[in-house]
């Protein structure tokens, strides 16, 4: 029996072996709620790359997860192409209008360079501080959108659909610059300092398009993107159903499946179990108002559906968890995980 | 096949026989995990053009139709929204759309437009979150005009529509109609 605690890196390492650990890791995915450890804007916030790693490195003090996140949100990388963002005093920020306005752009459209990229280089410092602070003790949690997923803000869901079922040829265009760039974007993370690259890709979920589809679309852009990253990838499908299509992930070289409150967990861990990881899936939109009680028995619900044999990950299920959820929900996770994630092996 | 069967003034006669029935169907399988958004979407917008055909906006079959509007409060995120109204004028509405005004503009809008119902699609919690201040406006301004929600965050959590004060949430498009005929007393399904 063990008796000394594992560093967060050796406990996600081993659960990812598909052994169990000393306790269940457990992912708090922390975006926004780095603008109150310094009482600023999120706006302000996430114009200081020091400031997102030193919000990183209290929070995980603070809490005691398993990880380090260094993703700011999701529009900084329709910045490097040309967009913009639109903040918020009390949510993620979002994407602004739409930069491709005719399906004809497409063909003229040149990836950014990532090195070129103001709002890209703010990532990389803060991941190269928490690489700093963090050794290899705590694994550091790098995002890119899938090239699959980026047309959403690239064009708006709307077009996206039509360019998809109307037009292969010059959505496969748009889907080749895509990679280019997400390919480059993940590995300057892996070479910041990232240990693993959260791959972003709910327009494959089967809540968005049907399995038939996405096997002859993200699955594809899926299968040869992860192959050119140089690092291991969990596969995020942003609060969507994955079960559908579990198997096919399993083929693209994922490492971990992140899957929705939509879908049972103890049927996601057994589709996956000794194949893939699986990261999830506490509803983050409900847990603005649990209460002390509820959070313990979600949390004790979710390790006793998933946890058994390792190769679990608990997390939120959408990749963030939101702005208004208070910090004392966000500690009793902390709590209840080390209260009911103790493996008996150990 | 649905424009070979028509006559010229059986409009509501296929839409109520065959277009509804199978959007309902397909919000239904949607509703259910069944089929993907982007299926309603596609279903949605074909059935749309078909309407739009056989009954155009400015046609006078078109009679004792609630006024209905629609706005994502601010929200960027529009494919819920323009579902909805495919849905709705596929099953012989109209709709406003007040694209992602801002409440107060909404409120004017549906003066202006004697809105009788208006439907809050949103994606993002803060936006769903403006509903209560629409809610306020109009109740400031005298206004019986209900609300109905619907979107990511209202499927994730089953509560908030009550908790941003709107009358009545929906699921998917679908239901949205659903939801509309019970608001306006049950007159006001299609004709």
């Amino acid at each position: 029996m063990s008796t000394e605690e594992m560093s967060s890196m050796e406990r996600v390492l081993t659960t990812l072996d598909h052994r169990e650990p000393d306790i269940v890791p457990y992912f708090l995915l922390l975006t926004t709620q780095g603008a109150k450890e310094f009482d600023v804007s999120i706006e302000k916030y996430f114009s200081d790359p020091e400031m997102v790693a030193s919000a990183q490195i209290s929070m995980q003090k603070k809490y005691g997860h398993d990880c380090y996140y260094s993703f700011y949100y999701a529009s900084l990388e329709l910045e490097s192409w040309g967009g913009n963002t639109v903040f918020y005093p009390d949510a993620s920020p979002n994407c602004g209008l739409p930069l491709i306005h005719d399906i004809n752009d497409i063909s003229s459209l040149e990836a950014p360079d990532v090195y070129e990229s103001p709002g890209l280089q703010k990532v990389l410092k803060t991941t190269s501080i928490l690489k700093e602070h963090a050794g290899t003790d705590i694994p550091i949690i790098g995002v890119v959108m899938s090239p699959f997923a980026l047309p959403s803000m690239q064009m708006g869901m709307d077009h996206y659909f039509d360019l998809i079922y109307e037009d292969p040829d010059i959505f496969e265009e748009l889907m080749d610059i895509n990679k280019q760039f997400c390919i480059q974007w993940a590995n300057a993370q892996l070479e910041a300092g990232a240990t693993a690259i959260c791959y972003f890709d709910p327009i494959s979920s089967s809540t968005i398009i049907p399995p038939e589809l996405y096997r002859k679309t993200g699955f594809k852009v899926a299968k040869s993107t992860l192959h050119g990253i140089k690092g291991p990838t969990a596969t995020h499908m942003a609060s969507g159903r994955c079960l559908p299509i579990i198997k096919d992930i399993i083929k693209t070289g994922t490492s971990i499946v992140c899957t929705s409150v939509l879908e049972d967990l103890a049927e996601v861990k057994k589709e996956c179990y000794g194949k893939i990881s699986v990261l999830g899936n506490l509803n983050g939109i409900k847990m603005r108002h649990w209460s002390l009680e509820d959070t313990e028995s979600k949390v004790k619900e979710a390790i006793d559906k998933a946890a058994s044999g390792g190769g679990y990950i608990l997390s939120d299920n959408h990749g963030e968890i939101p702005y208004t959820v208070p910090s004392s929900v966000i500690n009793e996770i902390s709590r209840s995980v080390r209260k009911w994630g103790y493996y008996r092996s150990n | 096949m649905i424009c070979s069967k028509f006559t010229g003034d059986n409009a509501f006669e296929l839409i109520r026989n065959i277009i509804a029935p199978a959007l309902e169907n397909i919000g239904d399988m949607w509703n259910c995990g069944e089929i993907a958004l982007s299926q309603e979407y596609m279903a949605s917008k074909m059935c749309e053009v078909i309407v739009e055909d056989i009954l155009p906006s400015e046609s006078s079959s078109r009679k004792n139709q609630p006024i209905l509007g629609i706005t994502t409060l601010g929200d960027e995120h529009m494919l819920g929204k323009r579902i909805v109204i495919s849905f709705l004028k596929s099953c012989g509405f109209d709709v406003h759309d007040y694209g992602d005004m801002a409440p107060e503009n909404v409120v004017r809008k549906i003066a202006e437009d004697n809105v009788q119902v208006i439907l809050v699609s949103t994606l993002m919690l803060n936006f769903a979150h403006e509903v209560k201040k629409l809610r306020s406006i109009l109740e400031s301004n005298g206004s019986g005009t209900k609300i109905i929600v619907g979107g990511a965050p209202f499927m994730f959590d089953p509560d908030l529509w009550r908790e941003v004060g709107a009358h009545a949430m929906a699921n998917d498009a679908t239901e949205s109609l659903d939801v509309i005929c019970k608001l306006m007393g049950g007159n006001t399904c299609v004709n």
